[in-house]
């Protein structure tokens, strides 16, 4: 076996490699943190979407993203109750609410979800055995895990106490609990009966609906009654299936807020800070070693073996500094998660993503670094 | 430029007078030039030159006339410009630099500095030199490198790093890494000038002991005196033009 000279030199001076796994790991940390948020601000926008017990949705086309909705005629709703293929559709109001926590007195907005409680087209924990409630006037379920913000409405629920407030200065009571998390979009979540919600909100108009879920029948072909929808439904609704009700909403946050932006922004930082941190400790080191690789070109190495060598460093620095890069993300994905109540996890695909990019910024740093090896010249050093 | 050298015949008859033998450097009407343009300079005028196998050479001169020049265009770490400089049989005058780095591999160098690699041991510093060559296994690398870190006397320093060692231990490195893949010539520039006149002395014998086992040529540039009597030949440079060239004993 060949002398590992790369690992060598890279081990020799511990105080360095030390710096230089400081660095990438925090560059690393960086690039974690900008997708980490990034992902959980999708996955939290639809989270919702996902819950919808639908095979198609209908929305108005001004609509941007739940909580930005305009509303169509629920008309629409009973027309695709006609076309082959469709077993129900329920429609959902949406509004942003002022909820008042029920102890410190302070209001905040959240997001209340109306729908007609005889049929469930929510799949969301706690939901199912809580839905009966809202059928009484002016109750609502609560998402337990809302900001706590909100007030401690589980708490008081776990009691006994009642938990009375307003909403949109209406005064609602609290019986039930579900899940569903904040969202970007919404803090908090409220779901209630369409009534009720018509109740909460006066000047919102009875079969105006923001989302019109569609159910089909047990062995009806999506693809075709999305089209036949498509073709009767008139254009002031937008005709989608599940998957695109979901890529709908990532659009709008990556593409139409700079949301996307700046987490790619941020992530491209990462990537930058990484490969200036990685250039300087490679052409350091290269600097260093000058003599040394002059001496080794002098004894008949060849050119090509001294840029395996700072590619083997680049390499190796990468493979170091992302075990502690991915640890520190670890820890902070999980005290943002405690702090934001947003779904922030380490996922394989993202591990894999920043090693990827981890090895690249390792690499073009490399590349950069091994142009000063020409400096290392054999007839210099006798 | 005076074309005329009575010094360059010398190597010629001295290779009449002695018998045939295999040349291992073979140099004629050699000239080498610094710099661009008008700031052209020449640095060695017309040398001519022949070493065979197994002498001891020492290559001294004032500073600037042009000894390490020669030395590193001898070792194939500089293209030569013109004239003929032949090494080991091969033409190095318009050669390709693959060519110099081939050549490179059969010369072992051992300089003022002695430019171990820090991060290495002693034994992976000389096991460097054995690695460029092919067809050897780890089991015979391992092999040559103590055998030869024991004849320059570091036996019991194989694994230390060079911040360990003395400045003559680390020159005994170096002279092991030069002469461990038994290569036919040893250059050597100023290897006693950082080491005090006992390693000095230690260091130069330990070579010529060597490389006299090896048969291998050596080629030593030195201002040293107190070592001139290790050499079986001594040249003078004076501004680029070889002065003398003789026997020393």
């Amino acid at each position: 076996m060949k002398t590992p000279l790369a690992w060598l030199q890279l081990t020799h001076e511990k105080m360095r490699l030390l710096i230089a796994l400081a660095g990438i790991g925090f560059a690393d940390m960086l690039m974690f943190i900008q997708l980490g948020f990034q992902n959980a601000l999708f996955d939290s926008s639809v989270i919702l979407h996902q819950a919808f017990n639908g095979d198609i949705f209908l929305m108005s086309p001004q609509s941007d993203a739940l909580g930005f909705t305009r509303t169509f005629s629920d008309r629409r709703l009973y027309e695709s109750l006609a076309v082959d293929g469709v077993e129900s559709a329920s429609s959902v109001y949406l509004n942003f609410g002022n909820w008042k926590n029920p102890v410190e007195r302070n209001t905040r907005n959240l997001l209340v979800i109306g729908f007609n409680p005889a049929n469930n087209i929510l799949d969301l924990p706690g939901l199912a055995e809580n839905l009966d409630q809202i059928k009484l006037q002016d109750v609502v379920l609560f998402d337990e895990q809302s900001r706590p913000e909100f007030g401690p409405i589980p708490e008081l629920l776990q009691q006994d106490r009642p938990a009375v407030t307003e909403v949109s200065s209406r005064r609602v009571r609290a019986r039930g609990l579900f899940s569903l998390g904040a969202s970007f979009a919404a803090d908090g979540n409220i779901i209630t009966s369409d009534i009720n919600f018509l109740r909460i909100f006066p000047d919102r108009e009875r079969g105006l609906v923001d989302i019109g879920v569609i159910k089909l029948e047990s062995g009806a072909n999506l693809d075709i009654v999305l089209a036949q929808l498509r073709q009767k439904l008139p254009k002031d609704v937008e005709v989608f299936s599940k998957e695109e009700f979901i890529q709908h909403e990532i659009n709008y946050w990556q593409n139409s807020t700079a949301i996307g932006f700046v987490f790619t922004l941020g992530t491209a930082i990462g990537f930058i800070v990484g490969t200036v941190i990685v250039y300087q400790i490679l052409y350091t080191d290269v600097t260093d070693h000058l003599s040394e690789y002059a001496t080794l070109k002098a004894m008949g190495y060849r050119d090509s073996y001294f840029v395996m060598v700072v590619f083997q460093e680049a390499v190796i620095l990468a493979l170091l500094g992302f075990i502690p890069g991915l640890a520190i993300a670890q820890g902070l994905y999980f005290l943002a998660a405690q702090a934001t109540n947003l779904p922030i996890l380490m996922t394989l695909n993202r591990a894999v993503l920043v090693l990827i990019l981890t090895i690249i910024m390792c690499c073009v740093s490399g590349a950069i670094a091994v142009r000063k090896l020409s400096a290392a010249d054999p007839a210099d050093i006798f | 430029m005076n074309k005329y050298n009575n010094n360059s015949l010398i190597p010629n008859n001295q290779q009449q007078l002695t018998q045939p033998q295999k040349l291992i450097v073979e140099i004629n009407n050699l000239d080498h030039f610094f710099g661009q343009g008008q700031l052209r300079k020449q640095i060695l005028f017309d040398i001519n030159l022949q070493l065979q196998a197994g002498e001891v050479v020492i290559l001294r001169g004032p500073s600037g006339s042009g000894k390490t020049t020669l030395l590193t265009l001898i070792g194939g770490l500089r293209s030569p410009q013109s004239g003929s400089l032949k090494v080991l049989g091969q033409e190095l005058v318009g050669a390709k630099k693959s060519i110099l780095v081939e050549i490179r591999k059969n010369i072992g160098y051992i300089f003022q500095a002695h430019n171990l690699l820090e991060s290495l041991t002693a034994r992976q510093n000389v096991q460097m030199s054995l690695e460029l060559h092919e067809g050897l296994s780890s089991q015979e690398i391992k092999a040559k490198t103590t055998a030869i870190l024991e004849e320059v006397g570091l036996g019991d320093h194989i694994d230390y790093h060079p911040h360990n060692l003395s400045g003559g231990q680390k020159q005994r490195v170096a002279i092991a890494r030069a002469l461990v893949s038994h290569p036919k010539m040893v250059l050597a520039d100023e290897p006693t000038a950082a080491l005090d006149s006992k390693s000095g002395r230690g260091v130069v014998e330990l070579m010529q002991q060597l490389a006299k086992e090896q048969g291998c040529t050596i080629l030593i540039v030195t201002h040293d005196n107190r070592i001139l009597d290790v050499a079986d030949r001594i040249i003078e440079l004076e501004d680029g033009r070889i002065k003398v060239d003789s026997n020393s004993n």
